[in-house]
């Protein structure tokens, strides 16, 4: 029989620490729904949908139930919709988000991520509708998940692109501002985007991936947190080999559900993404593990070194654990959606360009980030175009989920619930990037030698 | 397929046989049992065997949650796996 403390264990991770499965999402492929006839189309798209995805929820439910580990979130990702909708004869693409997010009501789903293109290289027609798009579906829909991959290491950065996603996150908040600006918050900026991530807003099925498969996203920032409280004050070399050990539990537990519920979907199993997550609860939070490693404030000098050994750990750990890693994998860094992190920022310790530098080590990018409403498009423009360079330049995704929170400025804060959690509104640079993102074109694709 | 249940609760007479009544009625076979008792609080582990149970697992893992806080306990049924797969390489 099972030593009885691995059970306590086990069972104490979950009760205490929250422990759990962060997201099992549903990758399906659209591409056999495209049709020049938008109706048709969305018609199609929603029985794809509802037919692949309808045991999701049911399936999920029965294997928390059975393991006794929760599985937060049950979410589906599609075919970029411009690849989809590149047939359809319309200008506007928000019937076909109101379908996703009718689709996702249908299956019972929190989020539907792939209202999505990708324009590293440059913009076909469909691509511009669908960017043009995203602030509307984002006012009509409350599921749908809007992402757009500006740059890459192979391709460069677009900057047309980046330009025009300054302004639709400035016209999404506008729309959205009764809610704070909410619609922003389903909006994902990539560079370096990946075809397999489970994790919202930036979920998308990759036009490489198969006709449906299941990718499982694992969380535990609790976990690792009260493992590092038994070592206290011990080298770094200690601290890595706690956080392994720790991943490597969060992540066969990832394992195992995604197998179970690929196995009972009839579904090929894709990937476990190798995360962190935090959630906005107390004891869920990657900067008090930050802190933990002896930072008396997330965002104070050290915090870049911390979060990049937390980083490879957290992979090391979890990369022996599962067939297949894949998605974003890393520690998220999402200042709305951590308590530690809502603590730091609104202590004045962590800014933006601190934030910044920690994007270049960690997972994803400047996430969940709430700036003044009066910030103008071309600063966010540049700040994406900042991001955008850290992820080209070292071959790893980059994000920009931003907030430009509609009537508040510094020291305001939006209200998101749930998940999403509340940001404190940080500031911004005041001086002005608007010639620089006016300048348009492409910033060529990096040397890939001679790093220095 | 095997199970670990775990009860947990103030010690009084007749746990044992209750939980193993239940779950006999659910044709849940039990397979081995660790208990002890700290500080008058009852804790034990079993592994059951749960193939030949009646009811699809989810139904056992509710019922039996219920039947725990009708006796004053918690009662958990967990498939074995979850553990196998965490502590085991």
């Amino acid at each position: 029989m099972l030593n009885r403390n691995d059970i306590l264990a086990t069972q104490d991770m979950i009760d205490k620490r929250h422990l759990d499965i962060r997201t099992i999402t549903m990758g399906i492929s659209l591409m056999d729904c495209c049709d020049p006839d938008l109706g048709v189309c969305c018609d199609k798209i929603y029985r794809k949908i509802t037919t692949c995805a309808k045991d999701l929820v049911k399936v999920g439910e029965d294997i928390e139930k059975e393991f006794g580990i929760p599985i937060v979130n049950k979410r589906i990702s599609v075919t970029p919709i411009s690849i989809v909708a590149g047939s359809c004869q319309t200008d506007s693409y928000v019937e076909i988000a109101k379908t996703l997010d009718a689709a996702a009501k249908t299956c019972g789903v929190n989020f539907i991520g792939g209202f999505s293109a990708l324009v590293q290289k440059g913009c076909t027609t469909g691509d511009w509708k669908l960017i043009r798009s995203i602030p509307e579906a984002m006012r009509q829909t409350e599921r749908v998940c809007a992402s757009v991959n500006v740059g890459s290491t192979k391709a460069g950065i677009n900057m047309d692109a980046v330009a025009e996603m300054g302004r639709i996150i400035k016209k999404t908040a506008e729309l959205t501002a009764d809610n704070d600006g909410l619609g922003c918050a389903k909006v994902v900026v990539f560079a370096n985007a990946v075809e397999d991530n489970p994790f919202m807003a930036g979920a998308f099925h990759g036009v490489g991936e198969p006709e449906c498969v299941l990718n499982v996203g694992v969380s535990g920032p609790g976990v690792v947190y009260h493992a590092l409280q038994s070592v206290k004050g011990q080298p770094f070399d200690v601290v890595a080999e706690t956080i392994k050990k720790t991943a490597f539990q969060i992540t066969r537990m990832g394992q195992l559900v995604g197998q179970e519920a690929s196995r009972r979907l009839g579904v090929p199993f894709g990937i476990v993404d190798l995360s962190l997550a935090p959630t906005p609860a107390v004891g869920d939070s990657v900067a008090r593990i930050l802190e933990e490693m002896g930072l008396e404030v997330c965002g104070t000098h050290g915090t870049t070194a911390a979060l990049a050994m937390l980083n490879d750990a957290v992979k090391k750990g979890g990369v022996m654990a599962s067939n297949h890693v894949g998605g974003l994998s890393g520690a998220f860094i999402p200042v709305s959606e951590d308590e530690g992190m809502i603590a730091a920022a609104e202590s004045g310790t962590l800014v933006l360009d601190k934030l910044e530098a920690m994007t270049c080590v960690c997972s994803v990018g400047l996430d969940m980030i709430a700036v003044p409403g009066d910030t103008s498009a071309a600063t966010i423009s540049a700040i994406i175009a900042d991001e955008a360079a850290i992820g080209m330049v070292n071959s790893k995704t980059t994000a920009v989920r931003i907030i430009p929170a509609p009537g508040k400025d510094v020291g305001g804060r939006v209200e998101m619930g749930g998940l999403l959690g509340s940001a404190p509104v940080m500031p911004v640079h005041d001086k002005s990037s608007e010639a620089f993102v006016a300048r348009g074109g492409r910033i060529p694709a990096p040397l890939q030698s001679l790093k220095n | 397929m095997k199970a670990i249940v775990t009860v947990v609760g103030k010690d009084r007479v007749g746990i044992i046989a209750g939980v193993c009544t239940a779950l006999a009625g659910f044709n849940v076979n039990v397979l081995d049992i660790s208990q002890t008792v700290m500080q008058g609080y009852f804790t034990m582990m079993m592994a059951a065997e749960v193939s030949a149970c009646n009811v699809p697992l989810a139904e056992l893992v509710t019922k039996m949650d219920e039947i725990g806080k009708e006796m004053g306990l918690s009662i958990r049924v967990q498939r074995e796996d979850i553990f196998e797969a965490m502590h085991r390489i």
